[in-house]
């Protein structure tokens, strides 16, 4: 659906935003681009929605160039921006009606009305933006999006600042979206948000796309889990009968923690709880924990 | 094929700001505009004789409505199109599928709109002060429509060169009022000595307040045709900047 190639932005300070970026986006998907603050999330979108130039490199949306073809190319994109960019005096029906027209769409009550109540702004239609809370305002953004029905929704931060309520009806309207075939391209802090909805990730830092990946996949090629194991006897240093195990003391000695892969055909689980049980060390408790997309995160940008 | 209906929602949106601000955008420079009909026409006015066969009230009646058109429109232009840069909301037009003509039509079209009606909303307002008579009310509103046009092409020009709202209002409180007061709007520049006279004609109102009033009276201090020429000059000249804006993105795109 987006297909984005050797794309670089380079801004008059001289600052290299973006480095010879290469992405497909696939159509119906919803891809969740992840990167720490500064990494160039914004600049790549801002880039495909026509809003920043690129310094190098082509884009096009659905076969369509951004620059040369850009009419067609805009008017399938729908575009949530990450900072509360609102008119304050207009009423919220004005206002989604005007980005309707804006995309060149024409009237059409009963669809912005349909907008309207699945984002639960209906009851103030007729409010002025700037007495709306900064929740709904957040709404009000997705609806002007939404009004001229695109196929592909950027959403630049949606949740930032926003209760849970409220996220719980955004991602409720965003599967819907991906229900009736729009592809979604999502930037989010919340990466336990990503890990839940999104189909692939992406991950971006310092201008350079690092990596792209299904996020099955990912989860499972970096993803490890962990046995700990709370002891009844504190130990000073592992016992050498325990050094070929992947284990680790923790927490002053009063924990064992074993690192293995799920997936694996033999996770030495079995063989780890022998040794120690012949090592006469006893445990009162365990527990297991998986590694989120927000760990994998982590560890992926700070390797850079 | 030109996404007509970008500009007319971006019409529509502007229109509907001057209609939230009635007081400040209409009633405002009308009331203004009539103290300078009881000031200048009939208090001061009184006391002068005529000028070249024409009521000195009657006189400056062209030079007000020219004095409105010209800071009017380059004010509502400037402050159309700077007001979504400042509050961040221009992202939406520029990621609409909408051409840079398309964005000036909307908001250019706007600003001369009201513009015009502002002008003759204080031509109407004049007939209960003074005696006038229109010679050319083609011509007049040829002059008033073209004057509107330019100026708010000046102003979305300043709208989009202005980085604050000092900046904003830099060239319509410095430079064209003055240009105004100094281009003939209360006298004939043909009382001035000569020298005066000369510099006058580098001052391009002169050129837009004598033909609006030659359109009224048949007299002016430079050649009507020349007003014509110099008014049209204006408008490319304006047109071409705006173009050059869209075609660079200069302030609109990093």
């Amino acid at each position: 659906m987006i297909s984005i190639n050797n794309l670089s932005k380079t801004y008059a300070t001289g600052f290299r935003a973006l480095k010879n970026i290469n992405l497909e986006i696939k159509r119906g998907e919803i891809f969740a681009l992840l990167g720490p603050n500064g990494a160039g999330k914004t600049t790549l979108i801002g880039i495909v929605c026509g809003i920043l130039k690129p310094s190098e490199g082509t884009v096009t949306v659905d076969g369509h160039d951004i620059i040369a073809d850009y009419r067609a190319a805009r008017s399938l994109i729908g575009l949530v921006p990450q900072e509360l960019h609102t008119d304050a005096f207009e009423s919220v029906w004005a206002t989604v009606s005007f980005s309707r027209g804006l995309f060149n769409k024409p009237k059409n009550p009963a669809y912005v009305e349909k907008i309207l109540r699945a984002l639960s702004l209906w009851d103030k239609k007729d409010n002025r933006i700037m007495t709306l809370s900064g929740g709904m305002k957040r709404r009000v953004l997705i609806a002007k999006a939404l009004s001229h029905e695109p196929q592909v929704l950027f959403l630049d931060e949606p949740t930032a600042g926003v209760d849970v309520e409220l996220r719980k009806d955004m991602w409720q309207v965003v599967r819907d979206l991906r229900a009736s075939g729009v592809t979604i391209i999502l930037t989010t802090h919340y990466i336990e948000e990503a890990e839940d909805m999104a189909d692939r990730v992406g991950v971006i830092s310092k201008g350079e796309i690092i990596l792209v990946e299904d996020k099955a996949e990912l989860m499972h090629k970096l993803g490890k889990k962990q046995l700990i194991l709370q002891l009844q006897k504190k130990l000073d240093v592992l016992p050498p009968a325990l050094a070929a195990h992947n284990l680790t003391l923790a927490k002053d000695g009063t924990e064992l923690v074993f690192t293995y892969d799920t997936q694996a055909e033999r996770t030495g689980v079995t063989a780890m709880l022998s040794a120690l049980s012949a090592a006469d060390i006893r445990f009162r408790d365990l527990s297991t924990t998986q590694s989120s997309l927000e760990d994998i995160f982590v560890g992926l940008v700070s390797e850079r | 094929m030109m996404n007509l209906r970008a500009a007319g929602a971006i019409y529509k949106f502007e229109m509907a700001r001057t209609g939230r601000t009635i007081w400040q955008s209409v009633v405002s420079p009308v009331l203004s505009t009539s103290l300078y009909f009881v000031v200048f026409g009939a208090a001061i006015g009184s006391r002068i004789t005529e000028i070249e066969g024409v009521n000195y009230g009657a006189f400056i009646v062209p030079g007000l409505i020219m004095l409105t058109l010209l800071t009017q429109s380059t004010m509502n232009a400037s402050f159309g199109i700077y007001f979504p840069r400042f509050t961040g909301t221009i992202y939406e037009i520029l990621s609409a599928p909408i051409s840079g003509i398309e964005i000036a039509i909307g908001y250019v079209g706007a600003a001369a709109t009201k513009s015009i009606i502002l002008g003759l909303i204080i031509l109407a307002t004049s007939f209960l002060f003074v005696p006038l008579h229109i010679a050319h009310p083609f011509w007049m509103l040829a002059f008033l429509v073209l004057t509107s046009i330019t100026f708010s092409l000046l102003g979305f020009i300043i709208g989009i060169w202005a980085d604050g709202f000092e900046k904003l209002q830099i060239i319509p409180l410095l430079i064209i009022t003055p240009l105004t007061f100094l281009g003939g709007t209360f006298y004939s520049t043909s009382v001035l000595p000569p020298l005066w006279q000369k510099i006058t004609l580098f001052n391009p109102v002169v050129y837009l307040i004598s033909g609006f009033r030659w359109s009224f009276f048949e007299i002016s201090d430079v050649s009507h045709t020349v007003s014509i020429g110099m008014t049209l000059l204006f408008l490319a000249i304006c047109l071409a900047v705006v173009w050059w804006i869209f075609k660079t993105g200069y302030k609109l795109k990093n």
